[in-house]
């Protein structure tokens, strides 16, 4: 018990100087420019796909399960609007999250991991080529963009999926739809919530990176590193979350 | 032949006697009591190759490692062209790997590039100034002179085990090092590849005048390759001479590598 405690803090103490390392070197040339945008669109838009079918599905189940106890209430015009509130505020930016976590975090794990144990890192460093710089300072930054710009898909499509949810027992016009969401939406909505989706995009990065560039020699390794990026971004999402929800709770 | 030595000089009188690479007292302990190195000395003069030998797991890697900064050792000194790399900043320790290759057991291509993008990144990150034209060029002259143009546009999965140790070196070789460090660079190859490598390693020191330092096991590349020879054992420099001397050595030990 001793034991595991001692390494947990072990583990978060050394997370805390990989992190500390990104911020040292973020900001100092070369900059890796090409690179980030190749993750960007690795990241991005490779992610599309994946981000649209939950976001509809998200929009939709959730319109269908929420729709009976509004109607019981004689509420269901308050449908769209409650719909929208529960995507742009929650829901959309924890499942795109973890929905990150697993199909990025694991490959950045499994990636660098690969990386680790083939000597590549190694190489680069012989190199004297800055593979920090190269490898993660480029993924971290390129999560931190993108997973907001996907969450922002994810509203969009899940509000679409909600709309076809409303259509499947009525008959509801798509701009009235729409109006109705933008009647019950308030910019403050939108502010906590976009802010932390960029936390979740930098831990996302971060833990990926962390576990693949520390991976110990061997190819068992990579898988757990692939495995135990996954598990501890979707902890710390739920957990940023909490975190977020209590200052947003504050202030807004 | 002489033992656990402290500063040992070169015997091949034909070599350079200036010392381009010198470890002092070398020590290395991978946790709490498995000590690797302890007290390694030996230096290597310009344009020589040095061949170390040593049972799998003696530390001969740990110490090349330690030279280029991937593993710190815990005690000793480590002198690269007249700079003790251990006290080096960041920077300054990489204007020095710069002026060092280094051959990987494995090669380490980047899997993710083409053999072109692997030589071009290298070079691109240090020759900022080139154009994509010279770029080129070199790209080419490196893999020519490790007989490999044609794989240009290979991805390293479709390369043999060979052919990937050829293109590592064609790397290494594209920063026009001084030092070259290879590790295990036939291992795992067929005697003819082997040998094919071990002829690139000389043909390369005649064409460049590098100074080498070849890890291996492969007895017929260390009487291809060897001007002077050092044995590891117990985490220190055994026995050192040249092939011919270390053949007949007085010790069996020694002797059983040759046999």
């Amino acid at each position: 018990m001793i034991l595991t405690l001692k390494n947990t803090f072990t583990e978060i103490g050394n997370v805390t100087l990989f992190a500390k390392q990104f911020f040292k070197e973020v900001f100092v040339p070369p900059y890796e420019t090409k690179e980030l945008l190749k993750q960007c669109y690795i990241i991005g838009y490779k992610s599309l796909p994946l981000v649209a079918i939950t976001g509809f599905i998200m929009g939709l189940v959730l319109t269908l399960q929420s729709r009976p106890t509004l109607v019981k209430f004689g509420a269901e015009s308050w449908l769209p609007g409650m719909v929208a509130l529960s995507l742009i505020r929650e829901i959309a930016p924890v499942i795109t999250a973890l929905i990150c976590a697993g199909k990025i975090s694991s490959g950045i794990g499994a990636e660098l991991g690969s990386m680790k144990v083939t000597e590549q890192i190694d190489a680069m460093e012989v190199s004297a080529i800055n593979p920090y710089n190269y490898l993660v300072v480029t993924r971290i930054l390129a999560c931190t963009l993108m997973v907001p710009l996907l969450v922002f898909f994810a509203d969009a499509v899940g509000i679409l999926g909600g709309y076809v949810g409303i259509n499947i027992h009525g008959d509801v016009n798509f701009y009235r739809y729409l109006t109705q969401i933008f009647q019950s939406l308030e910019f403050l909505d939108l502010i906590p919530a976009t802010i932390k989706t960029f936390f979740f995009g930098f831990f996302i990065g971060m833990i990926g990176c962390y576990k693949g560039f520390n991976a110990s020699n061997g190819t068992e390794s990579v898988g757990k590193a692939a495995n135990s990026a996954v598990v501890t971004a979707s902890l710390t999402i739920f957990i940023l979350d909490m975190v977020a929800v209590q200052i947003t709770d504050l202030f807004f | 032949m002489i033992k656990e030595k402290k500063n040992i000089e070169p015997k091949t009188k034909e070599k350079s006697k200036t010392p381009i690479l010198e470890i002092k007292n070398l020590h290395k302990t991978f946790g709490t009591d498995n000590k690797i190195l302890q007290g390694v000395n030996l230096s290597v003069n310009k344009g020589e190759d040095l061949v170390i030998l040593g049972r799998s797991g003696s530390g001969k890697s740990v110490t090349i490692k330690c030279i280029v900064g991937l593993i710190e050792p815990d005690q000793g000194e480590i002198k690269v062209f007249n700079e003790n790399v251990l006290n080096l900043s960041k920077s300054e320790l990489n204007k020095i790997r710069v002026r060092i290759g280094f051959l990987f057991q494995s090669g380490a291509l980047y899997d993710s590039m083409s053999v072109r993008e692997n030589l071009a990144f290298t070079l691109k990150k240090h020759k900022k100034d080139l154009t994509p034209e010279e770029v080129e060029s070199e790209v080419m002259e490196a893999l020519d002179n490790v007989g490999l143009s044609d794989a240009i546009d290979k991805m390293p999965s479709e390369l043999s085990g060979g052919m990937q140790k050829r293109i590592g070196l064609a790397r290494t070789l594209i920063l026009k090092p001084e030092i070259i460090l290879y590790d295990e660079p036939t291992t795992g190859l067929d005697t003819i590849t082997s040998r094919e490598i071990s002829e690139l390693i000389l043909d390369i020191k005649h064409k460049r005048k590098t100074t080498s330092i070849i890890i291996t096991h492969d007895m017929a590349c260390a009487k291809l390759t060897a001007d002077r020879i050092m044995v590891l054992k117990d985490g220190i420099i055994h026995a050192e001479g040249t092939y011919e001397e270390l053949e007949k050595d007085e010790d069996e030990w020694v002797r059983s590598f040759f046999q």
